[in-house]
């Protein structure tokens, strides 16, 4: 238990994998957290804006002033 | 900045020219004068040039430029690497198609890096680049950032396509499986590479979306870790700097593991995670209706990028590799069978209330067919880490069988979607020249790839199990010439699936042709030009 090798080697299978499980159920609360609804819908939606050319660089502040058609 | 241009080139060509001179190998020899010229080029145009005000970058517009050029290239490349494939697999069916003539160029052996590399950095890579490059800039809602940055990428990235084809043509490889190419090319697509990165992430950055979408999460994993992995497999040390042979870092088992925890990732983040990228985009949006579900694609995201990075042991059961580390690799690739059919369903259910579009709408198909092989692979990839599956399959052509459902039905089909929707799109056509050509083209694919996949689960089975043959006294059964008289027919039907796949492509290549070249020609958007 004295050489790197077993010492990464225990930290990669106990602490290290704990970390990244709970770092993988944290993202998948994040993503099913209450309120996130209405931020997926828009983002899914987002492909089908700015088709043609960029938006303006007020857009962002409100949705409504949309590239030019 | 225009001298500073000057004097780099001069210095870059005068370079070349000593190292042309003074290569030590014949590879290393032409790739100087190739770079020499390129140099010697770019510095009489830029003379040509001198007082001429810089290029204006519209920040209204987007830049399709470098994305006209790459929807080409990757046709271009395409149709080069499949040509490759079917000429290999015909030298493997008829060995009397390694020319005499040509030996020591043209044989399998220094074809088949040619026509993987074609394949999956070629074509997988320009359409990679492209539609990036398409993608980030409709979801960001953003001219590209960086300016010229984007040709440079597009125009470096085919100078090391060429070095790295006429590399191994010449002799010059590290014999490492899909990372063949040499220590110079390496740090070109280094430096290459890192340019791409930047002109994404300075997009993302600059964007006016208030969401990344998440095909951007997926091209920009791509681009990360396979910069990780080319960085990490490629550590080597040149024997001279006026010649193309370097010597490995690592040895033994390392360097095995090394090499395939880059191919698996290859295979992981190159044409799974910047393809799920594509598929993110142009599906909904062929589809005219938004991603099945935003929050399961975030799910399959991640479950994605934590799982594929340990799977790479796989490939090296019964090896010198500890028992441990493989049956690691085996255990995350059953797990990632889950992220896998997560993303094929969301892709999939996509279309659910417009079905009617597999029937009416050809490159809604070739989407749903890539999705079905996206599918296929990855329930056979995880079965076939299993190492009691693996005992069987290993080395034979099951695996090549397995790659290919894979690559042809998944990122084939998918990457031809993709350019039949850019085309019209991009040269401000309503849609492209053809449509029943692309259900020809379609048709034709799928059939090709039935035929190779078929063909070879059953030389993979059979060769697999005559190899463990045994007699009541435990001798072997079969030698090894055995087992490939008796593949013969089945190499033979591969070929012509190949066949059947490289016409396909050719009636894609015309299409677009008809399309790019028709009279109702309308320019849609300022085309800048390069640099």
């Amino acid at each position: 238990m004295d050489d790197t090798y077993s010492l990464l080697r225990a930290f990669a299978d106990s602490w290290a994998l704990l970390a990244l499980m709970l770092v993988f159920l944290g993202v998948v609360f994040w993503a099913y957290r209450p309120g996130s609804r209405e931020l997926h819908e828009d983002a899914a939606q987002s492909i089908f804006r700015s088709e043609d050319r960029p938006a303006r660089a007020d857009a962002d502040r409100d949705p409504t002033l949309e590239a030019p058609k | 900045m225009q001298y500073l241009k000057l004097v780099l080139f001069g210095l870059i060509a005068i370079f070349a020219a000593i190292a042309a001179d003074w290569g030590r190998d014949l590879a290393y020899s032409v790739h100087a004068a190739l770079i020499m010229l390129i140099a010697a080029f770019l510095f009489i145009r830029e003379l040509r040039r001198v007082g001429e005000p810089a290029t204006e970058h519209d920040p209204n517009t987007y830049m399709d430029g470098p994305i006209r050029y790459g929807v080409i290239a990757t046709a271009f490349w395409g149709v080069v690497g499949f040509l490759m494939g079917t000429l290999i697999a015909f030298q493997l069916a008829f060995p009397v198609l390694n020319f005499d003539w040509a030996e020591g160029f043209a044989n399998f052996g220094r074809l088949r890096p040619i026509h993987t590399s074609a394949v999956i950095f070629a074509f997988g890579g320009n359409a990679l680049i492209a539609t990036s490059f398409y993608i980030v800039q409709r979801t960001s809602a953003a001219r590209l950032w960086g300016g010229n940055l984007g040709w440079f990428v597009f125009w470096g990235y085919q100078l090391f396509i060429v070095m790295a084809a006429t590399g191994y043509l010449l002799g010059a490889t590290q014999s490492k499986e899909y990372a063949e190419p040499e220590w110079y090319i390496d740090l070109w697509l280094t430096i290459v590479w890192l340019a791409y990165l930047a002109v994404f992430l300075g997009t993302i950055l600059k964007r006016r979306e208030k969401h990344i979408y998440v095909a951007n999460w997926f091209l920009l994993a791509f681009i990360v870790t396979v910069a990780m992995l080319h960085v990490v497999n490629n550590i080597s040390i040149p024997v001279s700097i006026w010649g193309s042979k370097s010597v490995q870092v690592f040895a033994g088992v390392q360097d095995a593991m090394t090499q395939w925890w880059y191919g698996h990732n290859a295979v992981g983040f190159f044409l799974t995670a910047g393809f799920l990228g594509m598929m993110y985009y142009f599906v909904p949006k062929q589809a005219g209706r938004p991603i099945f579900s935003y929050k399961l694609s975030i799910i399959h995201f991640w479950a994605l990028i934590f799982l594929y990075i340990w799977a790479g042991p796989h490939h090296l059961h019964y090896t010198a590799l500890p028992d441990w580390a493989s049956t690691l690799g085996m255990v995350f690739s059953i797990i990632l069978w889950m992220p896998s059919w997560g993303g094929m369903i969301n892709g999939l259910m996509t279309l659910e209330g417009a079905w009617d579009k597999i029937r009416t709408d050809p490159i809604v198909r070739m989407f749903v067919a890539s999705l079905a092989f996206y599918g296929m692979s990855t329930f056979e990839g995880p079965m076939m880490s299993i190492r009691a599956v693996n005992s069987l399959s290993h080395y034979t052509d099951w695996t090549i069988g397995h790659v290919h459902s894979g690559a042809l039905g998944w990122n084939g089909l998918i990457t031809f979607g993709c350019l039949y929707f850019l085309t019209p799109k991009l040269w401000g056509r309503e849609k492209m020249y053809s449509v029943p050509a692309i259900n020809l083209h379609f048709w034709l694919a799928t059939l090709g790839i039935v035929l190779y996949a078929a063909s070879m689960w059953v030389t993979g089975i059979m060769e697999g199990l005559m190899w463990r043959e045994v007699d009541a006294d435990g001798f072997l059964v079969n030698s090894f010439a055995d087992t490939v008289a008796a593949k013969f027919p089945m190499y033979v039907v591969r070929g012509l699936g190949g066949v059947l796949y490289l016409s396909g492509a050719l009636i894609m290549v015309w299409n677009m042709w008809m399309t790019i070249r028709s009279p109702e020609a309308k320019s849609v958007t300022v085309s800048v030009p390069a640099e």
